[in-house]
């Protein structure tokens, strides 16, 4: 009688411990996608939002290789973290960091060669990427790797929203295109629209998301920083 | 009057006051309101004395001054397409020929008010739609805001389609006046608050997004199919010959050379910088100190002129004094008083640098034959760090002196 009690007060303690953990992991998916966006609340990782986002297709693969990267080092991070010490932390997080994303870098030029030659760089450069160093230091460090995991997805869900709106926006405006395909027909094609050359140049991307911080702090107010 | 204005106090304001009718339109009553009468407001502070010149007079005085560069503008527009006309028999057509025609004037002709009747079919579209488009936005930003129409938009109105060419089109117009508005301006706050000029703001989003309607050569003559290049261009070609070849330094400085709109003539900008520094409205300490700049940095690169094979580099100062937008950059643009220096010593910094830096973007940027829009933009951002270290600077020295008496 005893035994069963305390089995099912484990039980339902379990139960709330699951339930308590889905609840943060759900936290950590959404609230960086608008409530706490890297890119328009913490102004983390502005370079490549700045230097890919010309194109959407470039903007896709430049999101997924950020959200595989941020994933997989937030999980390695955090899977390791009780046995880093912690005077050389950064370093083992730099290597992770590194090794992950010459492989991506290699996965794409492997696969989607044309994109890849486009992003140039940029991909290597994700290592210096402001956001994943700071999710692993800042979150992964100290959480389950369950969590850190899900935190990586939401940090780069919101990484990619940025980066496909502009990227939406300037391919729209600066080529009349979406994915390379024609939706404006051009004035130099015999149709209406004159392409706006500023949308081509990376200073356009400050532009749109300084729209797309302020869209965000109207709707969501507490955003705004007191001066 | 008297009549009018008691049947405004006591039939039309009450339904604008608060609590009325239509209270939230109170900004557009208070437009135009104030346009005919000084506003009734009184100061609510210690101090009771006002200047007569308030924000909306300052205003109207430099759009005033602008009609000078604008008639000459709008003349030499006509002149100029006549030119062009009677050196290549063009076939001409559209809307402004029909009109022309309409009043028996001859577009090839080069009588006098065939010219301005040309020029005013090319520029009245341009100031028009301005002032609509920076209206919708000033009426709707403040009716939103709760405040006050500002004036200030009145210049920029004028301002905008004098930096254009006279071939840009309207639609262009409208983006680039709702750009230089709501980005260079109402984003940080409205008049007082933008850090850049709003006019240049919209002038450059223009420059950078539509280059093939903004530069090059096909775009300064108002006439389609028609390519001159500015004398600017002539010279980063050729050089100070092939600028003598093509005009007189004469007709640079009264005006009769292809250009934007409103900078063409010197002589018109020095008036209306005259009166302007006679009204004490706009700085002198700005203006002296751009053409000082300007000068020394031209000088200097005339002396390294036989070691370079760029052609700009022997442009004299009195050349670069009357092409481009220099003057009309220097006397409207330069001075603005909100983006602008704001200490005496920050003016004369903030001056010089400018002057400097045109002269070295028209010499050595390959890509910008004209470089006064630029070199404005680029201090109007430094402009407040400028001023922040004039200030330290001042309150170190007092603090220093201080020190020594107490000692």
């Amino acid at each position: 009688m005893m035994s069963t009690s305390t089995e099912g007060m484990q039980a339902e303690e379990k139960i709330r411990a699951r339930k308590k953990t889905i609840k943060e992991i759900k936290k950590n998916v959404w609230f960086p996608v608008f409530d706490n966006n890297p890119i328009a609340l913490q102004i983390l990782g502005i370079c490549s939002a700045l230097a890919v986002t010309s194109n959407l297709k470039t903007s896709v693969v430049m999101s997924i290789a950020v959200i595989v990267v941020l994933c997989a080092s937030n999980t390695l991070v955090s899977v390791i973290r009780n046995q880093v010490p912690s005077a050389i932390r950064i370093i083992v997080q730099m290597a992770i960091i590194s090794s992950l994303v010459i492989v991506t870098d290699q996965v794409l030029k492997a696969f989607v060669y044309d994109i890849s030659k486009q992003l140039s760089v940029f991909v290597g450069l994700i290592i210096t990427n402001c956001i994943i160093m700071g999710r692993a230091e800042g979150y992964a460090m100290h959480n389950s790797p369950l969590k850190s995991l899900f935190d990586g997805l939401g940090n780069g869900i919101g990484y990619s929203i940025v980066l496909l709106v502009v990227g939406f926006f300037r391919e729209l405006f600066g080529s009349g295109s979406l994915f390379g395909v024609q939706v404006l027909s051009l004035a130099t094609e015999g149709g209406w629209y004159v392409p706006n050359g500023m949308m081509l140049l990376s200073p356009s991307a400050f532009f749109l998301i300084g729209f797309f911080i302020w869209f965000v702090r109207v709707w969501k107010p507490e955003q705004n920083e007191d001066n | 009057m008297d009549k009018v204005r008691k049947y405004l106090d006591t039939k039309i304001e009450p339904h604008f006051a608060k609590g009325g009718r239509y209270e939230n339109l109170a900004p557009i009553y208070d437009l135009f309101d104030t346009i005919a009468y000084s506003p009734s407001r009184v100061t609510q502070g210690l101090c009771h004395l006002r200047d007569a010149l308030d924000q909306k007079r300052m205003m109207i005085i430099v759009v005033m001054t602008l009609a000078l560069p604008m008639a000459i503008g709008i003349y030499n527009i006509g002149y100029q397409a006549a030119l062009a006309a009677s050196v290549a028999s063009l076939d001409i057509a559209g809307w402004r020929i029909a009109v022309m025609e309409f009043l028996g004037l001859n577009v090839y002709g080069s009588s006098f008010w065939s010219n301005v009747v040309y020029g005013s079919l090319y520029f009245m579209p341009v100031l028009l739609v301005t002032l609509a488009t920076g209206g919708f936005w000033e009426v709707l930003i403040a009716v939103l805001r709760k405040h006050e129409v500002s004036e200030g938009f009145l210049v920029t109105a004028f301002l905008i389609p004098l930096t254009m060419p006279p071939t840009v089109p309207l639609w262009q117009v409208v983006v680039a006046t709702s750009f230089g508005v709501v980005v260079g301006k109402e984003i940080f706050g409205g008049v007082g608050y933008n850090f850049l000029n709003p006019a240049l703001t919209a002038r450059a989003y223009l420059f950078f997004a539509y280059p093939a309607e903004m530069s090059g050569d096909a775009v300064w003559v108002a006439i389609d199919g028609y390519t001159q290049a500015t004398p600017l261009a002539v010279a980063a070609v050729s050089g100070a010959a092939g600028l003598v070849a093509d005009y007189t330094w004469m007709d640079a400085f009264l005006g009769f050379i292809p250009g934007s709109m409103g900078e063409v003539s010197t002589l018109a900008c020095l008036a209306g910088a005259a009166i302007l520094i006679g009204t004490r409205i706009g700085s002198w300490h700005v203006m002296s100190f751009i053409v000082l700049g300007m000068i020394v940095a031209a000088w200097f690169l005339n002396f390294l002129a036989p070691y370079s094979e760029n052609p700009m580099f022997e442009i004299s100062p009195m050349w670069h004094f009357v092409l481009g937008g220099y003057a009309f950059g220097l006397v409207y643009m330069a001075t603005d008083p909100v983006s602008s220096a704001m200490t005496i010593k920050g003016k004369y910094i903030y001056g010089a640098l400018i002057g400097v830096l045109v002269v070295f973007i028209r010499v050595i940027n390959p890509a910008f034959p004209e470089g006064m829009m630029l070199a404005i933009l680029f201090m109007n951002v430094f402009a407040p760090i400028i001023d922040h270290y004039v200030i330290q600077a001042n309150v170190k020295l007092r603090l220093q002196r201080y020190g020594k008496r107490q000692a």
